[in-house]
């Protein structure tokens, strides 16, 4: 077991885990922000993405003892009150079936348009390629990233 | 016994002697049952401590509150259908009540109190449109009875909106002022309900945005796992990795040593048959939090004694199940004589389909959490399907009465029909009361890869007959596929009537001799039902046979399809099954099988996609059409090759008639997952064991499709119809798969026998 001080959503909280426990687990279980989540464990479907200094990581993968000082955000630290514009197309769009790979959706969509504000949809679709929708919300990822391009 | 599977649905009244005596419910009042499942008539009021706030509820669905909050209880699952809003909307339409400001709250499973839970076999809209009509009209004859009271005016002259009642002088009470006076009155009888008239409807038949999409996009939708109790431990399983194999020992030093692993704890598993409800045998490493107990069972030391099915191979069982379908089997429909048409054929076509396995593969895990509190009391968090029959399995595995079994119901990470089964909930409550404290069983990827209830390969077999002048006059069709029921008792060889029901001795068209027969094999692993279950492989082999019939004719395959129906008519198959026609539940009187709707959508879908018209070189369309769960279904794909040479799927149109269209965004939602789920089955995802074990471990093994692969444009055409409303969230992926194949064809002039197909 180690101490870790890490930068949360503007937040500095201090956990005591062992050095090897992947952030996913340390969101989850240590500092109750459920909203990432677990899906595979291989980074092969994207549910548990999170920024590390603003660029998209799949936080099961992502041993906590490897975080510096990177300042690390989570679908919960997106915006105050939902309203980030990804948010805002995602609720236009009405983009959730089943709901549980959108915070890992939208996390990776928020980064992407950081880097990219005005991608076409092979761009998008690249960079949504690491995300498993098993509803299959594809189209509507899609359009509402293409809205919160233009908003 | 055989849990009642959504298809072997059964509609008689419950028994009504039944005594429900909860301690912790001794307001509530039983006073009827309606058939169907729904409870009315139930009638409690709650005071405050001092009487601030009282509310009101006219039945088991709406409370009211007198500080005028509307509170909606779903009472059926949410995994991405959007139910959970759909069915409260429609209360709130009938009711009056203002829907932006209508709060809704997930019921516990309560066979008694709700009625019917078991959210599957896509019921949920069929079931209870009219019971939440009802429940909605109930309650506002009730408040324009008390408004029109209170004014001392005539209750015709009444009406609701936005949760106020309004009288024709421009008065208006809100619902919350009338509850003191509504607790005093009697609640009408269903039969004196006057429903509004259809066109009056705000919410019914318009898109509506479900109710959980901000919190969804927020990180506050709370699932299974995402639930925490004080002192929670949390437990990973090692299972068998053998269906039926049992423990014979186990070390759990290396286990114990890792910081934070506080127990280890072995289930007993049922062995085999494994059953539908029972968990795996298994050793659980009980720890401090979701690393450390993955940790160590990763740790564990286990002999297993791998049992009867360790040799198993489901290739070589497939080449066995395919080689059985060439012999008589058991005779399952029959129409005319296939044989004497066989005699007499001008020209003979038969054709073999197989397909795999497959997983549910819910993006969320299966995760439960039980808090076994001593004294044989018992409360469940769990994303499950069936709340009802978690319960019901958590009682019996801990021998505890079913009233001291709560179970609470989460957002499901999808369902598709994994998250019916209870095994994942009965885990939990067995480590709960093991370690004495709340537990959370967490399974990773690689366990649900590894010990879902899978849907089952498959093997078909079509011979068809074209009379001399090139018309279809006969059809046999061999289906062999290891049984659900197979699951529960090892002596169910040959898919249940139940079964053949979806897509296969329905077959709906006008051919004089038709012969349908199943054939004997064994489930050497858990045996499921998932999104539409053996509609799947039926539509299939049915539709691809189809449309290489309507080539030997030399027909356009829409023509053919629609030609083959005949006349509109209602089908009820009188003498030609043998067995039991399920009818997805229902009676064939109140929904028969209509070739003309059937017809309908066929005849939509190809002036949609401008079937008729010719496509570019290097571009080609399929056709399929299928009724399932009581809807009709047309779908044209299509396909080219993208300039890196991969297929592309630019564009897929749907035609459906589902009755009334309740909540149509959610019916278009439904058909778009549906197309994408479909493309997985179709394209990329395939189990298969050998040596009894599960060979693929996580998404880079049983692959799903992604954005790039995806289908770019989905249409979806919603017949307008007032017949009553059935699902939508099954009917989309069987008709998807052929039209798919079909279009594979015109593409690549080679037909696909089997699935997956890689392109």
């Amino acid at each position: 077991m180690a101490k870790f001080n890490l930068n949360i959503n503007g937040k500095s909280k201090e956990v005591e885990v062992d050095a090897a426990t992947p952030l996913l687990w340390v969101l989850r279980d240590h500092l109750n922000l459920t909203g990432t989540k677990y899906g595979c464990g291989i980074a092969a479907c994207g549910a548990c993405t999170v920024h590390l200094d603003g660029v998209a990581v799949r936080s099961c993968q992502m041993p906590v003892s490897n975080i510096e000082n990177q300042k690390i955000t989570t679908i919960e630290g997106l915006s105050e009150n939902g309203d980030h514009p990804v948010q805002k197309a995602w609720l236009e769009h009405d983009v959730p079936q089943c709901g549980y790979c959108q915070s890992g959706q939208i996390m990776t969509a928020v980064a992407f348009l950081k880097e990219n504000p005005n991608p076409s949809d092979p761009e998008i679709e690249n960079a949504m390629n690491g995300n498993i929708c098993r509803c299959g919300t594809y189209l509507r990822i899609k359009a509402a990233v293409k809205t919160a391009a233009n908003s | 016994m055989l849990p009642k599977l959504p298809f072997f649905k059964t509609k008689e009244p419950k028994n009504q002697s039944k005594v429900f005596i909860p301690s912790r419910r001794e307001f509530l009042k039983i006073s009827s049952l309606v058939t169907g499942g729904f409870v009315m008539g139930i009638n409690f009021q709650c005071a405050g401590p001092k009487g601030e706030v009282i509310t009101f509820a006219p039945n088991v669905y709406i409370n009211i509150s007198s500080d005028n909050v509307i509170t909606l209880i779903a009472h059926r699952s949410e995994m991405g259908t959007g139910i959970r809003t759909t069915l409260p909307m429609i209360v709130a339409d009938e009711m009056g009540a203002e829907w932006s400001k209508v709060k809704i709250a997930q019921a516990e499973g309560d066979e008694e109190k709700y009625g019917d839970q078991n959210t599957d076999g896509s019921y949920s809209i069929r079931m209870f449109y009219e019971p939440m009509r009802l429940a909605g009209g109930t309650a506002r004859q009730m408040l324009q009875a008390a408004a029109a009271a209170k004014w001392g005016v005539d209750v015709s002259e009444c009406s609701t909106e936005n949760s106020q009642v309004l009288h024709s002088s421009g008065k208006k009470i809100k619902f919350g002022d009338l509850v003191a006076d509504m607790g005093k009155m009697e609640i009408p009888k269903p039969e004196s309900i006057t429903l509004k008239e259809f066109s009056s409807y705000k919410l019914i038949g318009k898109d509506v945005m479900i109710y959980d999409a901000k919190d969804m996009s927020t990180g506050k939708a709370i699932y299974g796992a995402d639930v925490d109790l004080p002192n929670m431990q949390i437990a990973v399983i090692r299972r068998s990795p053998v269906v039926g194999a049992k423990v014979i020992s186990f070390n759990d030093e290396k286990a114990m040593a890792i910081p934070g692993v506080n127990r280890v704890v072995k289930i007993e598993g049922a062995g085999n048959p494994p059953g539908l409800d029972k968990p795996l045998e298994g050793v659980a490493v009980i720890a401090d939090n979701t690393w450390a107990a993955m940790k160590g069972r990763d740790a564990l030391e286990i002999e297993w004694d791998l049992g009867e099915n360790q040799t198993y191979s489901s290739s070589k069982q497939l080449e066995e199940m395919l080689k059985s379908t060439t012999g008589d089997g058991k005779l399952r429909r029959e129409r005319g004589d296939f044989k004497a048409a066989q005699r007499n054929a001008g020209k003979r076509i038969e054709r073999t389909y197989l397909a795999p396995f497959y997983a549910h593969a819910t993006i969320e895990p299966p995760a439960a959490i039980a808090h076994y509190q001593g004294d044989g009391i018992c409360e469940i968090w769990a994303p499950t399907q069936h709340p009802q029959w978690a319960r019901q399995a958590v009682a019996d595995a801990l021998n505890i009465d079913l009233y001291n079994v709560t179970v609470n119901v989460t957002l499901l990470g999808g369902g598709f029909g994994r998250k019916s089964k209870p095994d994942f909930v009965v885990e939990a409550a067995l480590l709960s009361k093991a370690a004495k404290s709340p537990v959370r069983v967490q399974w990773t990827r690689e366990d649900d890869l590894h010990h879902d209830f899978l849907h089952a390969q498959s093997a078909q077999r079509i011979k068809a007959t074209l009379d001399k002048n090139g018309n279809l006059s006969g059809w046999n069709h061999h289906t062999v596929f290891p049984a659900i029921g197979a699951t529960a008792s090892a002596t169910e060889l040959h898919p249940s009537d139940g079964e053949l029901g979806l897509g296969c001795i329905d077959f709906p068209f006008d051919v004089p001799n038709i012969r349908i027969e199943s054939h004997e094999s064994k489930a050497h692993t858990r045996i499921g039902w998932l999104r539409s279950v053996s509609n799947i492989h039926h539509s299939f082999a049915t539709n691809c046979m189809l449309d290489e019939l309507a080539e030997a004719k030399g027909e356009d395959p829409v023509d053919f399809l629609s030609g083959l129906l005949g006349e509109d008519k209602n089908l009820n198959f009188e003498g030609e099954i043998k067995g039991q026609f399920g009818n997805y539940g229902e009676s064939i009187e109140k929904f028969p099988l209509n070739t003309g709707r059937l017809k309908r959508v066929i005849e939509i879908v190809a002036k949609e996609a401008n079937w008729k018209n010719a496509v570019a070189e290097g571009k080609a369309m399929g056709f399929a059409a299928h009724k399932s769960f009581l809807t009709y279904v047309a779908c044209i794909v299509r396909v080219e090759k993208g300039a890196d040479g991969k297929l592309l799927i630019p564009e897929v149109f749907y035609a459906v008639d589902c009755g009334i269209g309740v909540n149509t965004d959610r019916i278009r939602s439904q058909f778009e997952g549906g197309a994408q789920f479909a493309t997985s089955l179709a394209m990329t995802s395939a189990i298969t064991l050998e040596n009894g074990k599960v060979q693929q471990n996580n998404f880079d093994g049983y692959e799903i499709i992604r954005m790039p692969q995806s289908p770019k444009k989905i249409h979806v055409h919603i017949v307008e119809s007032m017949e009553k409303p059935t699902g939508v969230g099954e009917p989309p992926v069987p008709p998807y798969i052929a039209a798919l194949c079909n279009a594979m064809y015109k593409l690549t002039g080679e037909r696909i026998y089997q699935l997956p197909f890689k392109a």
